[in-house]
């Protein structure tokens, strides 16, 4: 039984706040991503679980035991870290060997551990390499064969794919996931990297400045953010956010900013009634690159844009147009021919179409 | 083909030479002069200490640049007809036994100013930067005073004692360097693998930072084997003498013993270059930690 529970934990320090009130729950087995930009108290939050921060106030649950004030090696968590953090002057069996020797495992159960758990990290090879022998990909996997001989009940990460070149990360990202898999074991996994976190996490707590934004699972955040930042960090490219104000006119509401205007019929009753609760006020519209569409020729209830830039990727096209004085990206296929430049008319998938209200609450 | 072979070599060997003179310019020329005029300079008091020792009493009032002949009696007579063994055993026990004090204490204060968050941290490494900017002789009395109250005259301890409070400051400075550029993941990773604070200092930190710790050793040794006013002012017991001393007392009242103290000063220096040359590697990275991240 490994679930943790985090209950009113705050982290303070003379003048910055890491963490504050953090209530959180995380099953047995469960693979928990804690996302956030810099500076959001995610590693925080991990070292207050690790032990080696301590909470300023709350408390701290790992299975039953409540763990506050335990030090970190008696709390039977392994941690990776975005610096790989092994032990220079140690050969890659004997960082891997570390953690159990310093349990008083016997030596041959310590051979066994390790060679079990670099076959399965496919490091064999390297037991007796130096550290330094060995290129960024490899240490982490040290990093991991290190975390896993110990069978620890919780699995905390820190960045750790962070240091790695686009292509290994891709690779490692699979690798994580199926070693969680295989292991079943629970896991906490901090990143800024919304797309680790919506692809590994079972679920994803969103972090900002010390407080939690929203905890859900990853398809929860994308398609339901709670709030205006939420919407922003989950997804790439961005949503596009497009200030103006909600307008009934003759009945039929609209969303008026100074160059166009829209209207979000077909959202469904109950939606619209909602909606309709924010009429005369400033809103937010917030919609994602996926959910527009480029016409050339003039549509009812599109909006109209300039072709700004074109960007190819071979599968799609990052289309980023001007609307007014802002700016808007569209994802759109490839076979759509735009030259920057031109007219295009954008029309919105009501559906998709998030609202937001001044403070930044969604308003669906 | 032999022929052929060997043409083909002196070719290749003629176009390396010629290629070695297009490669010498004036700028790397200057540049070694320079390196090796200061080196004669640093080496030339030492050097002349050297032949000065090989120079038989004849020669030794007139100048030569050489002696006619070698001779080894100034090293005869300092090894064995003064208490000269007894000098250098003394200076190692006290250079040692300071060596040992200031690691143990630097390098738990020069990781607690590294690691641990505190106020005033840095009012902490200026004052005890403070310290040795008092010129030494400015504290003899005092420290005198000091010796005499707590009755550590002429003890090894009222050597160890000063040595080890005016070479902690630079320990602390080095090795609070030295632990600032071992990243702290891991430490935060050993004790996370099972260690306690102190096992992680000295599981991990402490190999980590062996070259620091050695580096600032051999500097401490390397003081207290030359320091000479404390030595000369709060031991009077010839029994106590460390080898600065006992050098500096060769000879009788109205004559300097220019052959013994150059022999023994050469045989004082011997152990220190020998010291260097095997931590010589350590000492380099040692002097270049915290460039560049391992």
């Amino acid at each position: 039984m490994a679930n943790v529970k985090l209950i009113n934990v705050s982290k303070r320090w003379a003048e910055v706040v890491g963490v504050k009130h953090l209530d959180l729950e995380i099953e047995d087995g469960e693979f928990l991503a804690l996302l956030g930009p810099s500076g959001c108290g995610k590693s925080t939050a991990l070292r207050i679980i690790a032990g080696l921060e301590e909470p300023s106030e709350g408390e701290v649950y790992i299975g039953d035991e409540m763990v506050n004030g335990l030090s970190p090696k008696d709390r039977d968590v392994a941690m990776v870290f975005q610096s790989y953090a092994i032990y220079p002057h140690m050969t890659v069996r004997g960082n891997m060997a570390f953690p159990l020797k310093l349990r008083k495992f016997d030596r041959e159960e310590i051979d066994k551990r390790v060679e079990e758990a670099a076959e399965m990290l496919g490091i064999t090879d390297l037991l007796d390499r130096k550290p330094k022998e060995l290129s960024g990909g490899q240490r982490q996997r040290v990093a991991l064969g290190r975390a896993i001989v110990r069978k620890p009940v919780l699995f905390l990460m820190d960045e750790p794919l962070s240091n790695l070149d686009a292509m290994l990360r891709t690779r490692m990202r699979a690798e994580l996931k199926k070693l969680h898999e295989l292991l079943g074991k629970t896991t906490i996994y901090v990143t800024h990297d919304q797309v680790e976190a919506m692809t590994m996490a079972d679920r994803i707590v969103l972090l900002k400045g010390g407080e939690v934004q929203q905890i859900g699972m990853p398809m929860e955040l994308y398609e339901h953010p709670g709030n205006i930042f939420v919407a922003g960090f989950i997804g790439s490219p961005s949503m596009n956010f497009l200030q103006g104000e909600l307008r009934l006119d003759d009945g039929v509401l609209k969303f008026d900013t100074e160059s166009f205007s829209w209207e979000p019929s077909g959202i469904g009753e109950r939606k619209m009634k909602k909606l309709k609760e924010w009429a005369d006020k400033k809103v937010t519209l917030g919609i994602r690159p996926e959910n527009l569409t480029i016409n050339r020729e003039k549509r009812s209830n599109a909006i109209e844009t300039e072709i700004y830039l074109v960007e190819p990727l071979g599968s799609e096209l990052i289309v980023t147009l001007s609307v007014g004085g802002g700016r808007v990206i569209v994802r759109a296929s490839p076979d759509l021919r735009v030259k920057e430049g031109q007219k295009a008319f954008v029309i919105v998938n009501p559906e998709e179409a998030h609202f937001f209200e001044g403070g930044g609450e969604a308003i669906l | 083909m032999d022929i052929e072979k060997d043409k083909k070599n002196g070719y290749e060997k003629r176009s390396k030479i010629l290629g070695w003179m297009q490669k010498i310019d004036p700028w790397s020329v200057g540049f070694y002069a320079f390196i090796a005029l200061v080196l004669i300079i640093c080496i030339f008091p030492f050097m002349w200490t050297f032949l000065v020792s090989l120079t038989p009493y004849s020669e030794l009032v007139e100048f030569h640049w050489l002696p006619s002949w070698a001779t080894s009696e100034w090293y005869k007579l300092v090894l064995f007809d003064n208490p000269f063994l007894l000098y250098i055993g003394n200076s190692f026990l006290v250079a040692f036994t300071t060596t040992l004090f200031c690691i143990f204490l630097g390098s738990l204060a020069s990781y607690a100013l590294s690691r641990l968050k505190f106020k005033g941290k840095a009012a902490v490494l200026i004052v005890v930067l403070l310290i040795v900017m008092f010129p030494q002789i400015t504290i003899v009395g005092p420290l005198a005073d000091i010796l005499t109250g707590l009755n550590l005259i002429n003890t090894y301890l009222a050597l160890i004692l000063p040595y080890t409070m005016l070479c902690l400051p630079l320990t602390i400075w080095i090795l609070t360097t030295f632990f600032n550029s071992i990243p702290k993941d891991l430490e935060n990773a050993a004790r996370v693998d099972g260690c306690t604070r102190m096992g992680a200092l000295t599981k991990i930190i402490f190999p980590l930072a062996a070259p620091g710790i050695v580096t600032t050793g051999i500097l401490v040794f390397i003081f207290a084997w030359n320091e000479f006013m404390f030595a000369n002012t709060f031991i009077t017991e010839p029994e106590l003498y460390t080898i600065t001393v006992g050098i500096a007392n060769f000879g009788g009242r109205y004559t300097t013993a220019w052959g013994e103290l150059a022999g023994a000063a050469i045989i004082v220096t011997v152990p220190l270059i020998i010291l260097v040359l095997i931590f010589q590697r350590k000492i380099v990275q040692g002097l270049t930690a915290g460039g560049v991240k391992g």
